[in-house]
C-alpha cells in the first residue's frame, strides 16, 4: 500500500488533463495527476506515485534515490507489478481486469 | 535510470552510526518509536539495529494499515462479496488477510468475484466496464491512500456511476499516536515520523506531540541514511532537552503538506466518532467515513452490513506487539502457529508488519557464535 514509485511524466492527456503517461524504468502507464493540480506538473517532471496517483513532484536525483531505496528494500518486483497493474490503459479484455493475477 | 543494488554512501552510514553512539548517554535508555510500517520494514531489511548501541531501542508503531484492521471489518466486507453480481476489489496486500471464514483469496477460490486492483481508479474503471455488476472497492490505508479514494469517489459522483461503492477503512495517524502516548504501559522518548503520510498532512499536525507531550518528532525518509540521520536529530534534541518537530525528508515532504489532497479528503470524508484498531481497541475520531453527500457511493450506507466484531485469538499477542510492550519473538505463537505462510495475526501478513519483518530478516538469520547468545 505504501510503496512510493518514482516516474517521469512523458505526456499529459490533451482530452483529460488530470491523466498523464508516466515512464517508470521503461514501463509506461497512465497515472492520475488530480492530487498535484496546485503544482501544474508537465512533461519531463518527476513525480512520486502512490496507488496510481502522483502525490508529489520531486527532483531527478530524488527519483533515482527512491528507486535505489525500493531496490534495497527488495520491493522492485512489487513496484513494477503495481505499475504494470495500473489499468487505466486499454486492456485486451477489460471486464476481466484483476482476475489475471489471481489465476496462478 | 535503472535499479542499482548497493547502499548509497556507506561511509556516511558508518559516520551516522558513530554519531549516534556519541550522542547516546550511556546512563540513559532511549525508546524511539517509528510510526510507519515502511520504516519498520526498512529497519529490519537493512539491519539498522546492528548499528545502534544497546541503549537506543526502536519500538515499532501502528503504521501498517493491513495490520491494524480488525477482522470484523474484513468479515463485513466479504459478507457483501457473496451477493450475486458483486465484485469485491481490493489492493493485493488485502488478499491473504484472514477473515473468520477465510481470506479474500479463499473467497475467490469458492467462486466469488474477487479482484486485485492497484489503484482505486482501476476499481472505478471495473465498474464502468461491468455495468450489470456492482463493484465495491475495499479501501484501506492512512492519509497516503485516502486522497486517491476521495478523488475516485468524486469522479464516480460526477459521472453518476451508480454501480460503484467504497467500503471505507481509511484511518488517520495522529489519533493512533495519541492513543499510544495515553497508554499507561508505554514510555517513549521520541518519534520517527512517517514520510509519505506527511507528504499529505505536512508537519504541523505533529506540533502537539512536541509542545504538549514534550517529545521530539523527526519526519524521516526511507533510506538507511535517512533513518539514521533522523535518529541523530532526535538524540540531539534529547541531549539538549528540546522537543520540536523537524523534517529530515524535506526533499519530498513540504511543511504544509499537499493542499489538493487535503481538499479532496475534506470534500468526501468526515471523522468517525470512533473506530476499532486491531491491538489498540477503540480510538475516538481515528478513522474516516464517507460524508452523507456521497452516501450513494458508500457501501456501508447503501447495503446492510452485519457489523461483525471478532476478538483476536487469545493466544496471539498482536496488541502488545503493536504497542511495543512485547517484541515479536516474545509472542507465544511467533514462528510456530503464526508464520508469513500461515498468519494468525495481522502483523504477520503484511511485509510492513513488525512480525513479518522480524521473521523474514532476523528469525531466519543464520545462527552464529556472535548472535547465538542473544537468542
Amino acid at each position: 500500500v505504501c510503496l512510493a514509485i518514482p516516474g517521469r511524466i512523458v505526456e499529459v492527456d490533451p482530452q483529460n488533463t488530470h491523466l498523464a503517461v508516466v515512464d517508470v524504468v521503461g514501463v509506461r502507464r497512465k497515472v492520475d495527476l488530480a492530487l498535484l493540480q496546485d503544482e501544474h506538473p508537465g512533461p519531463g517532471d518527476w513525480v512520486l506515485i502512490h496507488v496510481g496517483f502522483a502525490m508529489s513532484k520531486i527532483s531527478e536525483a530524488d527519483a533515482i534515490e527512491q528507486m535505489q531505496t525500493l531496490t534495497m528494500l527488495g520491493e522492485t518486483a512489487a513496484a513494477m507489478e503495481e505499475v504494470r497493474g495500473y489499468g487505466l490503459e486499454n486492456l485486451e479484455n477489460e471486464a476481466d481486469y484483476g482476475s489475471r493475477e489471481l489465476k496462478q | 535510470m535503472k535499479f542499482v543494488d548497493e547502499f548509497r554512501a556507506p561511509e556516511l552510514i558508518a559516520k551516522a552510526g558513530e554519531e549516534i553512539r556519541k550522542l547516546a548517554d550511556p546512563a540513559r535508555h532511549y525508546r524511539i518509536m517509528e510510526v510507519c510500517g515502511g520504516h519498520t520494514h526498512a529497519i529490519y531489511r537493512f539491519g539498522l539495529k546492528d548499528l545502534l548501541p544497546s541503549n537506543v531501542e526502536l519500538i515499532h508503531g501502528p503504521g501498517c494499515p493491513v495490520c491494524v484492521l480488525p477482522m470484523g471489518r474484513i468479515d463485513d466486507g466479504l459478507s457483501l462479496a457473496a451477493e450475486p453480481n458483486f465484485i469485491f476489489a481490493a489492493f493485493g496486500d488485502m488478499m491473504r488477510v484472514p477473515g473468520t471464514h477465510g481470506s479474500p483469496l479463499e473467497y475467490k477460490a469458492r467462486g466469488m468475484d474477487v479482484r486485485i486492483v492497484y489503484s482505486p481508479a482501476d476499481a472505478l474503471k471495473l465498474a464502468r466496464n461491468n455495468p450489470d455488476k456492482h463493484v465495491m472497492f475495499f479501501a484501506i490505508g492512512f492519509e497516503t491512500t485516502a486522497p486517491s479514494t476521495a478523488v475516485t469517489l468524486m469522479r464516480a459522483k460526477a459521472e453518476g456511476l451508480r454501480n460503484f461503492s467504497v467500503f471505507c477503512n481509511h484511518v488517520t495517524v495522529i489519533p493512533a499516536i495519541r492513543a499510544i502516548l495515553d497508554s499507561p504501559d508505554m514510555r517513549l522518548d521520541g518519534f520517527v515520523g512517517p514520510g509519505h503520510v506527511s507528504t499529505v498532512i505536512g508537519c504541523r499536525p505533529y506540533d502537539w506531540i512536541a509542545q504538549d507531550e514534550g517529545k521530539p518528532v523527526v519526519v524521516s525518509g526511507f533510506e538507511p541514511l535517512d533513518i539514521l540521520q533522523s535518529i541523530v536529530m532526535l538524540l540531539r534534541q534529547l541531549r539538549d532537552g528540546e522537543a520540536k518537530v523537524e523534517n529530515q525528508y524535506k526533499r519530498v515532504v513540504p511543511w504544509e503538506g499537499n493542499r489538493a489532497a487535503l481538499r479532496a479528503m475534506g470534500e468526501v470524508f468526515e471523522l468517525r466518532p470512533y473506530f476499532e484498531w486491531r491491538g489498540l481497541g477503540f480510538i475516538s475520531q481515528s478513522a474516516l467515513k464517507i460524508r452523507s453527500s456521497y452516501a450513494e457511493w458508500d457501501s456501508e450506507q447503501r447495503f446492510a452490513v452485519p457489523g461483525v466484531r471478532v476478538t483476536d485469538p487469545k493466544a496471539a499477542q498482536c496488541g502488545e506487539v503493536l504497542k511495543g510492550v512485547l517484541k515479536p519473538e516474545q509472542c507465544k505463537l511467533f514462528g510456530r502457529e503464526c508464520t508469513p505462510e500461515q498468519p494468525v495475526g495481522a502483523l504477520m501478513v503484511s511485509s510492513e508488519g513488525s512480525c513479518a519483518a522480524y521473521y523474514n530478516y532476523e528469525h531466519r538469520k543464520p545462527v552464529t557464535i556472535e548472535n547465538a547468545a542473544a537468542r
